[in-house]
């Protein structure tokens, strides 16, 4: 292989080499759903509560919270 | 309303790292970044302390406040968010943050530093909650979907606890009532027993 072919091959490595960068471009943030609104077809989705319902969602949350808490977990010798 | 925080019980955390497993392979974080990790002070001394340390999603946050292109944001459970398609990875909330929760991936071909990235109380981010984008972006959004943190559910000894602030407060305050202070909680006595009598 010449040099002049090899040469041609590294320049064009490093030339394409960018194509792995993803586009950037300027956005405005954008405004998040509420957690309580749930999330739509997740198969992963706990029950014992509705999506949609604020209330029911944050007793889930005290309810999901008490399994941090061994003194409701076990009875206490 | 819930107010999410976290707390570190340090009496309780033997250093495991399962918090940051957990994370890490809850949101599938990319190598180089820790979401959380653990701080061990006066490592290999008797008597060190161990913490599990990430965003403490602040009230008054100073990551929000320093931002120059406004990508933070607050969710009404008090969870501190940010659109990464906003944020420009100047680095100024990694400056800002005395936890050291921002993180900036080097990715890219040239190794440039990406998109900040930290612990979002797995409640993902602006995108539709549980979306393929979402996921990819932010990692999973389990608040939405009825769970808290992955790094405090999975926590073995249960030092990390997360959640409503209100609830996790009163746990920690039951615990600590409950266990005492000083040689009661791990001292000789409560590994080998009360000594019965003395030698003369």
């Amino acid at each position: 292989m010449s040099l002049k072919t090899t040469v041609a091959l590294l320049g064009l490595v490093t030339l394409l080499a960018a194509c792995s960068e993803k586009p950037q471009t300027a956005h405005t943030r954008k405004s998040d759903s509420q957690a309580w609104s749930g999330a739509p077809g997740d198969p992963y989705s706990v029950p014992g509560w509705k999506a949609g319902d604020q209330a029911s969602w944050e007793q889930q949350m005290r309810t999901r919270a008490q399994g941090q808490n061994e003194y409701s977990r076990a009875t206490t010798q | 309303m819930a107010r999410m925080k976290f707390i570190c019980d340090a009496e309780r955390c033997i250093e495991c790292n399962g918090c940051v497993t957990a994370c890490k392979a809850e949101h599938d974080v990319p190598w180089g970044v820790n979401r959380r990790r653990v701080v061990t002070l006066n490592d290999g001394v008797p008597g060190e302390k161990s913490i599990s340390v990430a965003c403490m999603h602040c009230s008054d946050a100073p990551c929000m406040a320093v931002c120059p292109v406004d990508c933070f944001y607050r969710t009404d459970e008090g969870v501190v968010l940010h659109d990464k398609d906003v944020c420009i990875g100047c680095g100024y909330c990694s400056y800002a943050c005395p936890f050291g929760a921002p993180q900036f991936p080097t990715n890219g071909t040239f190794g440039l530093r990406g998109k900040m990235d930290k612990c979002t109380f797995c409640a993902g981010g602006p995108e539709v909650n549980g979306s393929e984008a979402e996921n990819e972006k932010y990692g999973r959004n389990r608040l939405a979907e009825g769970k808290l943190p992955a790094c405090a559910e999975m926590c073995s000894t249960k030092a990390l606890l997360g959640g409503d602030g209100d609830v996790v407060a009163d746990i920690f305050r039951t615990r600590v009532l409950q266990r005492g202070k000083g040689s009661e909680v791990w001292g000789w006595g409560t590994a080998y027993g009360k000594p019965t009598g003395t030698k003369s």
